[in-house]
């Protein structure tokens, strides 16, 4: 049984050079998913997919989803499920409309307070799920059901709204052009002396400097970790497989940057969801209580036998989830500028999908954030691709439905076929 | 009278690396009860296995003769329509289902898939009847005791019109009360004329109950011997006597003060309260020693170390732990790891491993403060740790990245043993650590063993296997029902003196 031997090292290379391909194919499996799929509709739209208005309304109405999936994906890392965060978004969406409107509350105060009430009801959910042993999912969906009732109980059946400006600007706004508009070409003007929409092209330049700071970031930080592996005597993957990665990146990124900056630049909802990611990745790659988190979800005996303390971890995904699920409330709350009794329904089922199209396992101890937001946009890129091309409501369900079927059992038959080898 | 009912010719059952059986030979003949002794591990199992089918003709060599005919099961259905029914250690009885229901579970009482319940119902109590025991056939399963648990097991066993019953290890989890009853309930079937295999390794059982024994040892038949014959004497040498070749390393130990104690320990089962698994053990490991735990399975070995680290199992818990002299606080894992205690579990599949995670993340998981500052992991750091350790516990891996899942058994059992050396205790508690690898990676295992003892840390090693145990340790403690039953110095140690420690425990506790 134990026969396996040192491979010769003359093969050690070239047998490093085919895994790491092999190994960044399935890493970027998703990412290229998501590009044939942005491909496909920019045929069938005619392109309009990529009119950058359209871009930024798929920041704008992906946002709250892509908030709550990076919740759920420590949730479902763990071993656990939550179908409270559609109702919870919605009621705290409420509660955020009923402070700032009803009592004039200061919006800035009045978001944090809501964040915190989505953290105790996370605590609450995570109490009963991480210490009295209740599955997840009968909390969860008791969880749905009580905030559900408590969103209509709370609105009395009327709409709030609106809310006041600075609230508004977070799902509405974009960030300041501090150093002003780049003209590449003059718009014409109409008769009235007016700029005629989409005639010229001016950029916001902010925007086109954030995103090249963003790029020489990401090149500087893989240089570097790069460099390290190698003074550390570690072998890292081929340069060229190297340079061609990170290039193929830095013209994704630069590519949409451009296409913020010719519309209104970059949203605020994306600056923040931009900063919880890189949070969540930090969180999950580097720190020891995302590390704990994938140990418990891939064996909760052994974890526990390892000295982690896996009820309190548990507690604590479900407080993050609560706030998360808070916050995507007020996104979405400030997006349609009042919280209404329907506000949250049904969104439990596209963070969910998000979480296991981005290649989570249901049985706990696998995922990644950037899988999750992946996940996130395929599905969203598939809504707006499809009702651009007047698709109806009930085939976009059901084309949905067997993305979501066909992703996790491509991702299964993947796994299965590498254990095997 | 001396009609066999049942033959089985030249077996042979090869794993993956392991022969499990080699050319074993069993005949029993029609209304005795047939004994099958020998070491855990031993092959008893395996045979069993291979008569009911769990193990499907094709997969074994030799021939299985049953009433003269030729038989070659498919599958469990085949050698149970021949009357062959085998009573497994584990029960497999739906706990929150009834008596009735349990009895004609796969074999319901049904026209057209229409169960007749009060059929069933009347078949259910005509059965327990025979079986003697006394209960409504609508109690739940969960609900009786693991003693009447077994007789409804037999129960399930007559309603299938059996005509061998094969009982493995039937009293290994039963009060003495209830040992006796059972055993009874053997001899009453034998005067109605059923056939019956008994395996066991209690002695005294099958000197009471048995008309002939079989031992087998490390797969193969050593003898088979009739009633008159039966000593303790001679089934203990047959049971053991094995050669012992060059399969351990040498070390010259290097003894020295206590570093770990443990006092007046008692420990209850965690479902039945009333119930004491663990009555009282006093022990220590000094520095440099490397200690054993003999016993065999449902002694309460593996119980007892679970309780000291991190009370991981069971309830009412109560005794001393003493590290270098000083009370210890071990009542939680991650509190016991701090103390400088660390238990590498039985199961590494259940309990030791994340099998779908790397090495390098199993490696640190235990102690993954040593590897991060303020909670954030030093990536190259802890790369550095897990290929150091992979190194030194020679793990055969194409990197440290490769997933624990696809490892042999030995080199998953290095990544365990790494993990606990990372946390860097004082006191090693190994539970089972050779169980399921080859010859080869418990060489390794004992090696790794060695080396710890030399740089001064105290090993507790619990297995089944007492030629190991007699091959590794400095000092043997024997446990048996929850009680230490006998100690001895490693080279005074043998396998007769364990068993004896055992037997006599055991009649102690009868007495």
């Amino acid at each position: 049984m134990s026969t396996e031997t040192a491979a010769p090292i003359v093969n050690a290379a070239k047998a490093s050079a085919r895994d790491a391909l092999k190994e960044n194919l399935r890493q970027y499996g998703l990412v290229l998913a998501l590009l044939a799929i942005m491909v496909f509709f920019w045929f069938t739209t005619s392109g309009v997919l990529f009119f950058p208005v359209n871009l930024t309304n798929i920041v704008l109405q992906n946002s709250y989803i892509v908030v709550m999936a990076l919740g759920m994906l420590l949730v479902i890392v763990a071993g656990h499920i939550d179908l409270s965060v559609g109702s919870v978004a919605g009621f705290v969406g409420a509660v955020a409309a009923v402070l700032m409107v009803d009592y004039g509350i200061n919006a800035f105060l009045a978001a944090i307070i809501c964040i915190a009430v989505g953290g105790i009801i996370g605590g609450a959910q995570g109490y009963f799920i991480a210490y009295m042993k209740i599955p997840s999912f009968i909390v969860t969906l008791a969880g749905m059901l009580i905030f559900k009732g408590l969103l209509l109980w709370l609105l009395g059946g009327r709409s709030v709204g609106p809310f006041p400006t600075e609230f508004q600007l977070l799902s509405a706004g974009f960030i300041p052009d501090v150093i002003g508009p780049w003209t590449l070409v003059a718009p014409k003007l109409n008769d009235a002396g007016n700029a005629i929409p989409n005639s010229g092209l001016v950029l916001h330049s902010t925007t086109l400097v954030i995103g090249v700071l963003i790029v020489l970031a990401m090149l500087y930080f893989a240089l570097s970790s790069r460099r390290s592996r190698e003074s550390h005597g570690y072998e890292a993957e081929p340069f060229a497989l190297f340079v061609a990665k990170n290039l193929v990146i830095a013209a994704i990124v630069m590519f949409l940057m451009y296409k913020f900056a010719s519309y209104k630049g970059l949203p605020n909802v994306l600056i923040v969801m931009g900063i919880l990611v890189a949070m969540f990745v930090f969180i999950t790659k580097r720190m020891t209580f995302g590390r704990r988190i994938f140990a418990m979800g891939g064996n909760v005996k052994a974890a526990a036998l390892s000295g982690i303390k896996t009820e309190r971890l548990t507690f604590l995904i479900f407080v993050i989830m609560g706030m998360l699920a808070a916050l995507a409330g007020l996104i979405y709350a400030a997006r349609l500028n009042q919280a209404t009794p329907k506000a949250g329904a049904g969104m439990e089922l596209d963070v969910i999908a998000a979480v296991f199209v981005g290649g989570a396992s249901a049985m706990g101890g696998v995922g990644e954030v950037a899988g999750a937001v992946i996940g996130a946009f395929i599905m969203g890129v598939m809504n707006n691709g499809m009702g651009i091309m007047g698709i109806n409501i009930d085939w976009q369900q059901v084309i949905k439905g067997l993305v979501l079927l066909g992703a996790v059992a491509f991702d299964l038959y993947n796994k299965k076929k590498a254990i095997g080898s | 009278m001396t009609e066999t009912i049942l033959e089985m010719r030249d077996i042979t059952k090869v794993f993956p690396g392991v022969k499990a059986l080699s050319n074993v030979n069993l005949d029993v003949r029609k209304g005795e009860i047939h004994a099958i002794v020998g070491e855990n591990g031993a092959g008893k199992s395996t045979l069993m296995k291979v008569l009911s089918g769990v193990y499907p003709f094709g997969s074994y060599t030799g021939d299985i003769y049953f009433d003269g005919k030729e038989c070659r099961f498919g599958g469990i259905h085949d050698s149970e329509r021949l009357g062959i029914v085998i009573i497994h250690q584990e029960l497999a009885l739906v706990p929150l289902l009834s008596i009735t229901e349990n009895i004609f579970l796969g074999n319901e009482q049904a026209h057209f898939g229409i169960i007749d319940w009060n059929k069933a119902r009347r078949r259910a109590s005509e059965l327990l009847r025979q079986v003697g025991l006394r209960e409504d056939p609508d109690t739940l399963i969960t609900n009786i005791g693991t003693g009447k648990q077994q007789l409804v097991e037999i129960a399930k066993a007559l309603s299938k019109d059996v005509r061998l019953l094969i009982l493995d290890e039937p009293t290994a989890s039963l009060s003495e009360k209830d040992s006796h009853a059972l055993l009874d309930l053997l001899l009453e079937f034998k005067r109605q004329g059923m056939t019956s295999i008994l395996i066991s390794h209690k002695l005294n059982e099958v000197k009471k109950v048995a008309d002939r024994v079989t031992v087998i040892r490390d797969g193969q038949t050593i003898e088979t011997m009739d009633k008159e014959d039966v000593t303790e004497d001679r089934i203990i040498t047959s049971m053991v006597g094995r050669s012992m070749e060059n399969r351990y390393p040498a070390r010259t130990p290097k003894i020295g003060e206590t570093i770990f104690e443990v006092k007046n320990w008692v420990v209850h089962h965690p479902l039945h309260p009333e119930r004491q698994v663990i009555k009282g053990i006093d022990l220590n490991v000094r520095k440099g020693e490397v200690v054993g735990i003999a016993g065999l399975m449902g002694a309460g070995r593996t119980e007892f170390a679970m309780s000291v680290f991190g009370r991981t199992y069971g309830t009412g818990i109560s005794g001393e732990v003493f590290l270098h002299g000083k009370p210890a606080d071990t009542s939680t894992v991650g509190k016991a790891v701090e103390s400088g205690l660390a238990y590498a579990t039985e199961d590494r599949k259940v309990y030791g491993l994340n099998l779908i995670d790397h090495i390098k993340h199993n490696v640190t998981i235990a102690n993954l403060p040593a590897v991060s500052r303020t909670g954030v992991i030093d990536d190259m750091g802890e790369l550095k740790v897990a290929n150091d350790y992979r190194k030194r516990t020679n793990i055969r891996s194409s990197s440290v990245y490769q997933i624990t899942g696809n490892l042999s058994g030995g080199n998953q059992q290095k990544v365990v043993l790494s993990k606990w050396l990372f946390a860097n205790p004082d006191v090693l508690i190994l539970d089972e650590p050779t169980r399921g690898i080859d010859v080869g990676a418990k060489y390794e295992i004992y090696t790794i063993i060695n080396k710890l003892a030399e740089e001064g840390k105290g090993i507790l090693v619990i297995s089944s296997e007492m030629p190991e145990l007699l091959g590794i340790c400095d000092r043997i403690y024997v446990l048996n029902e929850g009680r230490i039953v006998g100690e001895m110095a490693g080279h005074e140690a043998s396998q007769e003196k364990i068993m004896r420690a055992i037997v006599r425990g055991e009649e102690r506790a009868a007495s």
